[in-house]
Parts: C-alpha cells; sequence; structure tokens
C-alpha cells in the first residue's frame, strides 16, 4: 500500500493573506507569494490533516485525496 | 470552496467581508459542518442574529434567516421558535451583543429553557464599532476605550449561563474548530436552551492593540490556554490561572423545556373553552 496523496488547492480570487495555514500547517506545505498570499508549495508533503480547511476563514483551501493508480 | 459551501452558503454573498484571519468565518464552516452532520434541512432551520460582526452571519447562509436588533437575537428567535417549534432556531450574537445590550434577554432565555441553541462569539471586545472594551475584555487590556487597560473585571459567559439556568452550557474555540462542531451538534440535539461560547478573535481591533503580531498568533494562544474540562478537573487550581475550559461544561434534563410547558397552558386552556 503506497503512500496516500492529497491534491490541496487554495483559491487565490478570495484567499485574504491572513497567513493562518502557513502557520499551521504541521507539514510546511505552505509558502507566501508576493501578495503573502498562500501558495501550495510542496503538495506531496501533505498528509490530509485538513488544518488548513478548517481553519481558513475564508473557505479558500480544498484538500482532496489523490484516487491511486491501479499499478500503483 | 468544497461543495459543503456551495450547498450551505449563499455564494453570492462570498467572500465575505470580515477581516483577514477572523475568526467568525471559521465558526461560520464549523456551524454549517455540523447542520450538514445532524442531516437537517435547510428550509427547518431558522438562524437568527444580532448586530455586530458575528450579526452578519446570518446574511450569508442559505437558511431561513433574520437579522435582528442589537441584543434582541433572543427575543426574536423566542417568538419564531412559539409561532413554528417545527423550527431548529439557532441564535448568533457576539460577546457585546450577548452579554452587555442584551444580557437580560440572555439570562431570562436560560431561565425559560425553550429549545434553542445559542452561539456566542466571544472575541473580547466590540470589533465592528472601532475595539470598545466590552464585558468580555480581559482585565488590563487595551482597547480604543481604554487606552491604558481596562479596570473591569471579565464575565464568564459559559458560568453566568449556568447560573442563570440553562440546561446545556459548552464552551469551544474556533481553534478547535472540531470540537466546536461536536458541540454544536451536542447543542442543537439537547431538548431545552443550549449555549455554546465560542473564544474567537478579533485580528484587528482587539490583537493589534493587544500585543499579537498575526491572527495565527491568537488561535496559538487559544490552543494554548483552552484546557479541556476533563482534564481541568485534575489540574491543581494554580495552574488553571489565566486559562480557561473547553468541551461539554454542563447539562441537565431534569428542568423541563418550556414548549412543553405551555403545551399545557394551551390545553388547560382548550378545556376550559369546552366546558
Amino acid at each position: 500500500m503506497g503512500k496516500k496523496r492529497f491534491n490541496v488547492t487554495v483559491d487565490r480570487t478570495i484567499c485574504k493573506a491572513c497567513g493562518i495555514c502557513v502557520a499551521f500547517c504541521p507539514m510546511s506545505v505552505f509558502t507566501t507569494d508576493h501578495d503573502d498570499k498562500a501558495v501550495v508549495s510542496v503538495p506531496e508533503r501533505c498528509t490530509g490533516c485538513r488544518q488548513c480547511e478548517l481553519l481558513c476563514p475564508d473557505f479558500c483551501i480544498t484538500v482532496v485525496q489523490v484516487e491511486e493508480a491501479a499499478d500503483g | 470552496m468544497g461543495e459543503i459551501h456551495e450547498k450551505y452558503l449563499r455564494m453570492d454573498k462570498m467572500p465575505h467581508i470580515w477581516c483577514a484571519g477572523c475568526g467568525n468565518g471559521i465558526i461560520m464552516g464549523a456551524f454549517i459542518t455540523a447542520i450538514d452532520r445532524l442531516g437537517y434541512d435547510k428550509d427547518e432551520v431558522a438562524a437568527v442574529s444580532g448586530i455586530g460582526c458575528s450579526g452578519r452571519i446570518t446574511g450569508y447562509m442559505d437558511f431561513n434567516t433574520i437579522h435582528t436588533t442589537h441584543g434582541r437575537a433572543l427575543a426574536f428567535a423566542t417568538g419564531i421558535k412559539l409561532a413554528k417549534p417545527r423550527l431548529k432556531v439557532f441564535v448568533f450574537m457576539g460577546d457585546g451583543d450577548a452579554v452587555a445590550i442584551g444580557g437580560n434577554h440572555l439570562i431570562h432565555a436560560c431561565r425559560r429553557n425553550l429549545d434553542m441553541t445559542a452561539v456566542i462569539f466571544n472575541n473580547h471586545i466590540y470589533g465592528m464599532t472601532g475595539g470598545q472594551f466590552s464585558p468580555t475584555t480581559f482585565k488590563n487590556k487595551n482597547a480604543t476605550t481604554a487606552p491604558y487597560g481596562t479596570t473591569d473585571p471579565d464575565f464568564d459567559i459559559a458560568q453566568l449561563c449556568i447560573g442563570a439556568g440553562a440546561t446545556y452550557v459548552a464552551r469551544g474555540t474556533s481553534y478547535h474548530a472540531r470540537l466546536l462542531t461536536d458541540l454544536i451538534v451536542k447543542g442543537a440535539e439537547h431538548p431545552g436552551f443550549s449555549v455554546i461560547e465560542v473564544i474567537t478573535h478579533c485580528p484587528v481591533n482587539f490583537g493589534r492593540r493587544n500585543n499579537f503580531e498575526s491572527p495565527a498568533q491568537m488561535l496559538l494562544w487559544q490552543k494554548e490556554h483552552g484546557v479541556a474540562a476533563r482534564k481541568a478537573k485534575t489540574m491543581p487550581l494554580e495552574d488553571m490561572e489565566g486559562k480557561f475550559t473547553i468541551g461539554e461544561l454542563y447539562r441537565s434534563t431534569e428542568i423541563p423545556e418550556y414548549l412543553e410547558e405551555y403545551g399545557r397552558v394551551i390545553q388547560a386552556a382548550n378545556e376550559e373553552k369546552k366546558s
């Protein structure tokens, strides 16, 4: 059984650059861009804890588990 | 935004106007998750709110909603519940709305024990009006109306509600979002008046004046100061200094629910009319 993978997306149009996801992601998946908005930099580190999804006050983050291919 | 947001929020009103990092959005997310888990139909939910930043929540959620006057959300909600008992009534108030301007409504709603759920957003400040101190601002904290720190001791909303007779009282935080969803679910299922106090944060009008550099730092404060009620019982009193308990704090099923009592009055009046 392989490691579970997750697709993390940030809706940049509604992100208010509060920095909560950047501060609370235990795997440091996020960094910030020139506007201080969140950017998903290292998605492969995501373990799917969904802390970012829960704590984003503007609902701009979605975490979706990636279906694994049959050949692994 | 996920499926749940598209189902329960008024997407034409998004993005909301709450400030960057405001806890209100987190609470709204926790609330719609709770409604989804409860499986309530959108048409059987009534959301009532008062005035303040928290009051805007009813504009954003796609239920039967009403944005009422300052401090009077509970009075409107009482009318709604008595007129249409089948509705699941949720009331959203801020700390100033619930315990200052609407303080009297709150204690009497607790006393009556009508089957509703009140969610009180306690951000320890009057955010919308520019950062005046509220009854829950901690002593010695700064506000626009207390530039040298407040002199008043603060209210403990949960203890106040227990004392006034609410039959389900819990405290959550915007940091512990999963716990908050659980507490809202339990409060909604409880037959009687439920109060869920939510310790949240105002990064702009409280945080900036009180040495919090970011919204994340304020959430971290909640994480460090919120102690599970069960754990707090075993902790020495001095370790609880400056901290607060979270989780279910009080539950009673001994006090009769108001609609049942009121039903008896209706029945007695009808019988008298017949005879």
